[in-house]
Formats: structure tokens, C-alpha cells, sequence
């Protein structure tokens, strides 16, 4: 099995491609567009800013490549917000794969949480096999500061302020808002669920 | 009215567990020359392992996060110290921060580029303010810690000292974290020297009013000693982070004792 991450200006690819190597699955990094389509599975990491890596990514044409991608895709951190139709950061349209927003956490007089979050939440109604074998209310590794909303393709929620999507899926396509490569033994397991469980 | 108002908002809240992020356990790994060491009071090393093996000890006991810092950091070994975040970030499945004589975009995009997740910088960044300010703009505020060590003077203000701790400031410890906050910097990390070594608590008055006060998370360090010390800077000065080394390895407090206990009391830990 040919498993490929998306090589572009964004952080946190060799932390992806080491926790794969944790759980014995190899994988390429590169942002040829030939090998990105001919993989079997895809992962579209990301820790960044939306504006720059939606640039980066049109001036390469990998914006049109992902979108038509037919295989299993999983989309991390800012990798899923990407996915998203549009973004407040920069006020940035993505890619439209998900129809859900990304907008600006905004602590209020009443919930003054800080932001970025940065550490470990809870995610909880969790759909498909990405969470097989994972518990409700399991804890995972957050550091964000914008959050996808909830809707029709949310497949896991998480509460900061108000409940949002920590996880989203359509069709071939998987976002995780959470570092799996860095979650401990949840994370490895999502990341096995996404190698092994999850088939186009 | 207003106050009623805010208690009912406040229950239904909590019972959605609105804002479920947990408070952090992180143990810190003093690097010298590739062993971990931890001395008192900035003084007096004593060897305590390999650090590789006691992260990786760590992070399957629960700890929420790991730094490490080179406190022997020089450019000729920093080399040295890319190579072991390397291995680091090969075996834990867990984030870590990595710090100790960071001045550049440079050694930082090297650090990060070896598999740390976030740097703390401290000296560097006190002297030009304007790293801070770079670095997040190349690398994001989420990777950009910025390391305090501060000391109470008599005069009861707290001060920030550099180097190590052996050269006083005359700037006030709060001050200087608002000011790195405006940077960029996307945590704080706060060391008392005051209380550094002592395993007699925390300083909870100068990491509450960071806490409280600035945006972004408080990491507070030195003088954790038992498990009630954890319990008051998270409750009593509302710390989001708390990092201890000796009481870790020296096992006189494990990791899923200290969480189990902090769960009792009501914080919400990860286990």
C-alpha cells in the first residue's frame, strides 16, 4: 500500500511521518502531483496559517489535485480547516470539500478561554470507522485557534466555548482538527483506523 | 440579577463541559551534554538519565507534554541537540518543547524541522524583543514559548532574571510577559527561582496574576513538591500547565498518582 503525505510550506509533516513510522507504515512525503494521485491513501497535514498555505497550494495546482482526489484523504489540524469551504483566518476560501465554516474562537465576558487552546479535549460522538476501537470522551491533543462549525459532516465533536467539529468526514474525505501524531495511543489508533479501516 | 444570570449560564456550562481542555502535568528534562540533570536552586546538577528513555517512560505514564532544556546550550553543541530532539521525536507520541540558548529563525527552524513541536526561548528574546515577533510570524504563535525566570526582591515585586538566573533585571516580571504576548509568544512559561528546587509549592501570586491576566496559557514551574502543591496552582492560581523534574525523577511523585489525586479533587486531568 502506497500511503503519501502532502509536502507544502506548512509544519508538523515530520512529526506525521514519524508517529506512521511508530505504528510500522511507511510512508513518502511530496507534493508531486503524479504520486499524490496514485497513492492509495493521502494525508494532508498542516500547522499554519490559511491564507499562505491556500496560496502555496494554488501555485502549485495541488488545490484542483486535492479536491478530485478518489481515495481515502485524511486531513489534519489545519489540513482539515482547508478542506472547509471558507475560513475567518484571512478571510480565506478554501477547498469546499466539507460545507461547514471555520470562524475565529472568541472568548466573551462570560467564557474566558484562552486562545489558542492548547492541550488535550475530549471528543465524543464519534462516527465510521476512523474511530474504531476508540472510546467516547477519549483525549486528544488540540492547538488552534479557529474551529470548523457543526453540521452534516461533522463525525466527532469537542467542546471549547461551544461544541464544534473535531472530526469531519464526506465521501472519501476525513479531517481531524486534533494531531493524531501526537495523541499518545488514541492518536496511533486513528491513524491505524484511517491505514487499515477505512477503504473508498 | 447579573450574577444569577451568570451562575445558571456557568451550570449548564459545566454540564457540557464547555471549554474541556484539561490541565497539563509536564515533566521537564534538564540536558547537559546529552544526560538528563536536575540541580537546585539553578545550582548543584545531579545526573538523573538518559533523557530519551525517561521521556518515553513519561509520555506512556500520562504526562501531557515534555520539555526539554539545554542548559549547557553552545553553538558547538547544538548540533549535539538537534540529534537527540531527533530521537526524541522518533520514539514519543506526545508533544514536546524544546529550549535552551535559542537565538535565531535558524536554530529554531532546525529544532522544529528535528521534530519539536514548540521552543521556548528566554535570554535571547529579552534582549530583542523583535525574535519573538519573527519567529511567530515564520512559525505561528503555537510554537513559541516564552521562558520567565523570575525572583520576588524584597521589595515584593517580582523581577526578570537571565542567563540562567544569574543576571537581575530591572524589569517587572509581568511587564515583560504582557509585552511577549503582544509579540507573539503563544504560552508562557514561568520559573521561580524563589521557589525553584524548594519542593515547598509554587509561587502562586505572580502565576496567578499571569494566569489570570494574560491570553494566552500560563505554564508554572519550580517548587512542585507534592501532589496538594499541584493541586493549588491549578485552583488557587489558575495556572493552565505545571512543570516539575526532580519529584519526577526521583519518583517521589509518579505521573498517574499525581492525576488520579488532582481527579479527586475535581481537576480535570487526562488519564
Amino acid at each position: 500500500m502506497q500511503l503519501t503525505i502532502i509536502k507544502y510550506n506548512a509544519g508538523n509533516i515530520q512529526s506525521v511521518l514519524y508517529a506512521l513510522e511508530r505504528i510500522n507504515v511507511k510512508a513518502i512525503v511530496t507534493d508531486n502531483v503524479q504520486q499524490i494521485q496514485s497513492a492509495d491513501k493521502v494525508i494532508f497535514p498542516g500547522v499554519g496559517e490559511a491564507s499562505t498555505a491556500m496560496n502555496y497550494l494554488k501555485e502549485r495546482g495541488l488545490d484542483k489535485v486535492i479536491k478530485t482526489l478518489t481515495q481515502p484523504v485524511l486531513g489534519i489540524c489545519l489540513g482539515m480547516q482547508l478542506m472547509c469551504k471558507h475560513s475567518e483566518e484571512n478571510n480565506t476560501e478554501c477547498l469546499g470539500i466539507f460545507d461547514e465554516e471555520v470562524k475565529l474562537f472568541r472568548p466573551s465576558s462570560f467564557i474566558k478561554n484562552k486562545v489558542p487552546q492548547i492541550g488535550w479535549n475530549n471528543i465524543y460522538d464519534l462516527k465510521t470507522d476512523l474511530f474504531k476501537h476508540v472510546k467516547q470522551n477519549s483525549y486528544c491533543y488540540f492547538v488552534h485557534s479557529y474551529y470548523a462549525s457543526l453540521g452534516n459532516h461533522t463525525i466527532a465533536t469537542t467542546n471549547y466555548m461551544q461544541p464544534y467539529s473535531s472530526a469531519l468526514q464526506k465521501n472519501n474525505f476525513y479531517g481531524v482538527q486534533f494531531h493524531p501524531e501526537k495523541s499518545a495511543e488514541v492518536g496511533e489508533q486513528i491513524l491505524k483506523n484511517f491505514v487499515k479501516n477505512i477503504h473508498s | 440579577m447579573f450574577n444569577k444570570q451568570y451562575s445558571t449560564t456557568n451550570t449548564l456550562h459545566s454540564s457540557v463541559k464547555i471549554g474541556g481542555v484539561t490541565k497539563r502535568i509536564i515533566p521537564c528534562l534538564d540536558i547537559k551534554e546529552g544526560r538528563t540533570v536536575k540541580g537546585t536552586n539553578f545550582v548543584n546538577l545531579i545526573d538523573a538519565g538518559n533523557p530519551v528513555e525517561l521521556a518515553a517512560i513519561y509520555a506512556q505514564q500520562g504526562a501531557d507534554e515534555l520539555v526539554f532544556l539545554d542548559i549547557t546550550a553552545t553553538i558547538e553543541k547544538r548540533k549535539t541537540l538537534n540529534e537527540l530532539v531527533n530521537k526524541i521525536a522518533h520514539h514519543i507520541n506526545i508533544p514536546f518543547t524544546v529550549g535552551g540558548g535559542i537565538s535565531s529563525i535558524e536554530d529554531v527552524s532546525m529544532l522544529l524541522q528535528n521534530g519539536a513541536d514548540k521552543i521556548s526561548v528566554n535570554t535571547a528574546a529579552f534582549k530583542n524583543p523583535k525574535l519573538i515577533n519573527d519567529l511567530a510570524k515564520q512559525f505561528g504563535s503555537q510554537c513559541i514559548v516564552l521562558a520567565i525566570d523570575t525572583k520576588k526582591e524584597e521589595d515584593g515585586e517580582w523581577y526578570v532574571y537571565l542567563n540562567g538566573g544569574r543576571l537581575k533585571t530591572k524589569i517587572k516580571c509581568f511587564d515583560w510577559a504582557k509585552q511577549a504576548v503582544d509579540l507573539g509568544a503563544g504560552e508562557i512559561l514561568l520559573t521561580s527561582m524563589n521557589n525553584d528546587g524548594t519542593k515547598q509549592g509554587f509561587a502562586l501570586d505572580i502565576t496567578k496574576q499571569l494566569a489570570e491576566k494574560l491570553t494566552v496559557p500560563v505554564i508554572a514551574s519550580g517548587g512542585g513538591g507534592t501532589m496538594e502543591h499541584f493541586e493549588d496552582v491549578f485552583k488557587q492560581a489558575k495556572a493552565d500547565a505545571a512543570l516539575a523534574a526532580s519529584v519526577f525523577h526521583f519518583k517521589e511523585i509518579t505521573i498517574p498518582d499525581l492525576k488520579r489525586y488532582l481527579q479527586t479533587k475535581n481537576i480535570e486531568v487526562r488519564i
